[in-house]
């Protein structure tokens, strides 16, 4: 039997340009309706003129191994689906935001149906064999999907040597989610 | 017959479309669940999903995509994995074709321009009543003034049978206005000094490449497929890039050095850079010597401009300029100056385009690892094309180097702007482009001249403004229902020929073009133009190429074997210029009565209180093509454009973040509606900064109208580059009008 997975992804933001083309691929991918999204872009500057630094990162749940949404959800509709991804069930939902109050990474949303949505790391294209839409579209490839199970894994070998972080990790949530920071040097 | 020109034609009311005429939510919905039948793998399931494998048609780039159907519609676009231009990877805009196709603002049926009691309206025609109609004032207007009375301003890559059809009917006034500010100064630049055109992509080896100097192109805000994932591949093998640009862009972002260089200062600037690299001996001597001339009289023009001189103009410190032309050569033949793209700032485009490849010459970096290279084209065998008459030069632009080789466009938009203004043009066929919002003399030049058309048709998707005054509206399909000529002339690392074909049946009464054109040939008896089906037609072309239509249709694209970019050590190089050799003083140039070499001219200066405007574009959007798009415009990036101020400045005027302002310029034109302010450290304090394509004039766009501000309504300045006609429209500033 096949190894576990334990899925997540390195965004390396030295070359994401903050197009958004992961925003609309997820979009089209998942029917997300009008007016939502399940992804989002950041474009962040520092400094004042002329010595400016820049940092744009894909966003997106952090799929997190001690997730707030999934201890809080009154219903059990947030769960750990044993790949290393926090999916919701939409039919166990009741649509009472506890999840939205306790996400730190503000990584859900209401869907007009009334249960409560966010990314799955496109758990139906996973089982598929393929990248979630937002990594395939992507024409930088600053995201990477990973399965951190990997015995060689290539998350090891994109973050060596670089300066990598995680957000939020004093929320004690150990997100699956990993930032190749833009103050990295080129070829770092 | 009598021409109705003096009479109900003489002034030309905008119209507003019917919403009855345009498609409508109800009449969307309609369409779900009817499928097309032309390409194979009919639907089996109730949801089994057919691939149609075609090319983009958001912007020039054309990358590869794949368009998904479910059920009889579109229900996503992705990078075709097939095309070497996309790689299975695609920009937000390839993603939005779905908010094209589905836009229910788009046009549904042909429309004719009727005057009743002295007003006019449009109404619904049959296509024989539009075609015929068109046919008749074309031909009138041909008998009476000529075929020169009739010009085509088009954009978008399905003018090619409308072309062919007015070769065949003696007509060659052909242009399109991204000529004139974008493209034209940089292929004509490039063709003056190596002979061959920069090329799309751009014939640099970025991904191998080690320094990288950029001068104000904003790679990532233009989202240029190929281009952004070739620069990220290098950053990630360890590119270094040097951004000069007013504005902190985003690919400043990925800079080690931003350089806020003095809007107007580029020619100075690389003056000041080959001048270091002479002077202190750095640049590729014997390359220089075997493969250029010019190099004396180079010598001659950039000797005065010291880094010191050129710190004074740019605002750029001397060592800064010194410390980057050395790096330049250090990196050198890996390292490269990348031609950019919107090219057209002031009038001399064109010889800042050579600055930026005689820098390149002066390191040897051609035909290099890293450096400039040259792409090959697919040896596709030419169309079939039955045999025109020689083009009539003399009705060919005015300005001497506006092309000089078997042109796709005979003048600059600008003229036949001009012409129609001297009665000289009577007839206007625009196809896919908003004149209003594109010509480049400004928006009010513009309408002064549609106001003098005899007969204006358009062709569109969408009821795009000059829509409104056009007599007859053809409403063509997107570029998901149709096929188009082969995407085959275009040079890249491989080359490759891409097929545009349909993915679902034309929506509503549109027609592809090529289908218009053909009713259009057909109605004024002109024989043998087209095939008899467009079908037949890429079969033919595909099967001189060793294809067929049956096998491209699988994967969209037919690829050659990868380009051989580099030189092999002794190859000697030739270049097709007239003296064989990289031309840094240009002998066409000379002979036009132009300086031979790249002078800096100092540009107008901002008056009191006024500041420059500089533009750009956002990753998700092209400009009006994609205005109207609602998938594309949902995010709250994208919805309207801000005007960038620079804290200091904004403090001055008392503006705060995120409040509405009008724009007024030097002119007195105050901008139609009111633009959000930003106020950022972004940018420096002579120069603001918008986003064009926005604040759309025409109710009918729903999404568009009144979202932003027009950056066309601003332009009451623009400079003729008198060599190749290209217009510049980067002396116009603009103050702030605070909402009462």
């Amino acid at each position: 039997m096949a190894k576990q997975k334990n899925y997540g992804m390195v965004i390396d933001t030295r070359v994401c340009v903050a197009c958004s083309a992961c925003v609309y691929a997820c979009k089209s991918e998942n029917g997300v309706p009008e007016g939502y999204c399940r992804d989002w872009v950041v474009q962040e500057t520092e400094g004042a003129y002329p010595k400016l630094r820049m940092e744009n990162r894909s966003e997106r749940c952090q799929h997190c191994e001690n997730a707030p949404c999934v201890t809080y959800c009154p219903t059990g509709a947030s769960h750990y689906a044993g790949d290393g991804t926090v999916q919701v069930n939409r039919y166990r939902c009741t649509g009472c935001k506890a999840c939205l109050a306790a996400c730190p990474y503000d990584a859900r949303y209401v869907h007009p149906e009334g249960y409560v949505d966010k990314c799955s790391l496109c758990k139906h294209r996973l089982e598929q064999g393929l990248e979630t839409a937002c990594v395939s579209v992507c024409p930088t490839t600053s995201l990477n999907l990973v399965d951190f199970n990997e015995p060689e894994a290539k998350a090891d070998e994109m973050m060596n040597g670089k300066e990598v972080y995680r957000q939020k990790e004093h929320a004690g949530t150990n997100p699956s989610l990993y930032w190749i920071s833009a103050s990295n040097k080129p070829g770092a | 017959m009598n021409m109705s020109h003096g009479q109900d034609m003489n002034r030309r009311d905008f119209i507003k479309i019917s919403s009855l005429f345009l498609a409508g939510s109800a009449a969307m919905s309609t369409q779900i669940g009817r499928t097309f039948s032309g390409t194979g793998n009919a639907l089996a399931g109730e949801h089994a999903e057919k691939v149609v494998h075609s090319f983009c048609e958001h912007c020039f780039w054309r990358c590869g995509i794949a368009a998904h159907v479910r059920d009889g519609r579109i229900y996503k676009i992705t990078g075709s994995e097939h095309h070497p231009l996309s790689n299975g990877k695609l920009c937000p805009r390839g993603t939005g074709g779905i908010g094209q196709i589905y836009d229910p603002d788009r046009l549904a049926h042909p429309l004719i321009r009727e005057r009743k009691g002295g007003q006019s309206t449009y109404r619904k025609a049959t296509w024989d009543e539009a075609i015929t109609l068109t046919a008749e004032k074309l031909y009138q207007i041909k008998e009476k003034y000529g075929p020169q009375a009739i010009a085509m301003l088009h954009h978008g890559y399905g003018y090619t049978f409308f072309k062919e059809m007015f070769k065949s009917f003696g007509v060659n006034k052909f242009a399109k206005p991204s000529f004139d500010f974008c493209c034209g100064p940089r292929h004509q630049g490039y063709i003056l000094t190596y002979g061959h055109s920069a090329g799309t992509p751009e014939g640099i080896d970025i991904q191998n490449s080690k320094y990288v100097i950029f001068f104000g192109t904003h790679y990532g805000e233009n989202m240029h497929n190929t281009a952004v994932q070739e620069i990220s591949e290098g950053i990630r093998r360890g590119l270094k890039i040097v951004v000069f640009d007013p504005r902190f862009s985003t690919l400043a972002g990925k800079a080690e050095k931003w350089l806020p260089i003095k809007a107007g200062t580029d020619i100075a600037m690389m003056q000041a850079m080959m001048n270091v690299l002479i002077t202190e001996n750095l640049y590729d001597k014997q390359f220089v010597e075997e493969n250029t001339v010019g190099f004396d009289e180079l010598w001659a023009e950039v000797r005065e401009m010291t880094p010191e001189k050129a710190a004074e103009i740019t605002d750029i410190p001397a060592e800064d300029i010194r410390d980057v032309a050395r790096r330049f050569a250090s990196f050198a033949p890996s390292a490269a100056v990348h031609p950019g793209r919107r090219t057209q700032w002031y009038a001399d485009g064109t010889q800042r385009v050579r600055c930026i490849a005689i820098l390149n010459a002066l390191v040897g970096n051609y035909k290099m690892p890293g450096g400039v290279v040259k792409y090959e084209k697919y040896k596709l065998p030419k169309a079939p094309h039955h045999h025109y008459p020689e083009f009539e030069k003399e009705i060919w632009s005015q300005y001497p180097l506006f092309t000089d080789i078997k042109p796709s466009n005979t003048m600059a938009s600008h003229e036949v702007m001009q012409q129609t203004m001297n009665d000289e043009i009577k007839a206007w066929f625009v196809y896919g482009v908003n004149v209003p919002e594109t010509v480049t003399l400004g928006r009010k030049a513009t309408l002064e001249a549609i106001d003098k058309v005899d007969f204006l048709v358009a062709v569109d998707t969408l009821p795009m403004e000059v829509t409104g005054y056009a007599d007859v509206v053809l409403p063509e399909c997107t570029y998901l229902e149709r096929y188009d000529d082969l995407d085959g002339g275009r040079p890249y690392r491989t080359p490759f020929v891409a097929l545009r074909q349909p993915a679902v049946e034309p929506m509503f009464d549109s027609k592809p073009g090529n289908e218009i054109a053909r009713m259009l040939a057909d109605k004024l008896d002109l024989h043998g133009v087209f095939e008899d089906s467009v079908e037949e037609y890429l079969d033919k072309r595909l099967k001189a190429a060793g294809s067929s239509l049956e096998e491209v249709k699988k994967t969209g694209v037919l690829l050659g074997e990868p380009t051989d970019l580099y030189r092999k050590p002794g190859e000697k190089l030739t270049f097709k210029t007239p003296s064989g050799k990289i031309e840094l003083a240009s002998s066409k140039m000379r002979e036009a009565g132009f300086s031979a070499v790249p002078k800096y001219i100092k540009h107008p200066e901002a008056p009191e209180g006024y500041y420059r405007i500089l533009t750009g574009r956002k990753p998700m959007l092209t400009f009006g093509r994609t205005a109207n798009n609602r998938f594309l415009n949902e995010l709250p990036t994208a919805r309207e454009n801000d005007i960038w101020v620079n804290p200091e400045v904004a403090k001055q005027h008392g503006l705060t973040h995120g409040e509405y302002v009008h724009l007024k310029n030097q002119a007195g034109v105050v901008s139609e509606f009111p633009i959000r302010v930003k106020v950022t450290e972004r940018i420096r304090k002579d120069a603001v900064y918008m986003v064009h394509g926005y604040g759309h004039y025409f109710k009918k766009l729903n999404w568009a109208y009144k979202r932003g501000a027009s950056h066309n309504q601003l332009i009451s300045q623009t400079e003729i580059d008198k060599a190749i006609g290209a217009v510049g429209f980067q002396n116009n500033f603009v103050t702030f009008i605070k909402e009462a």
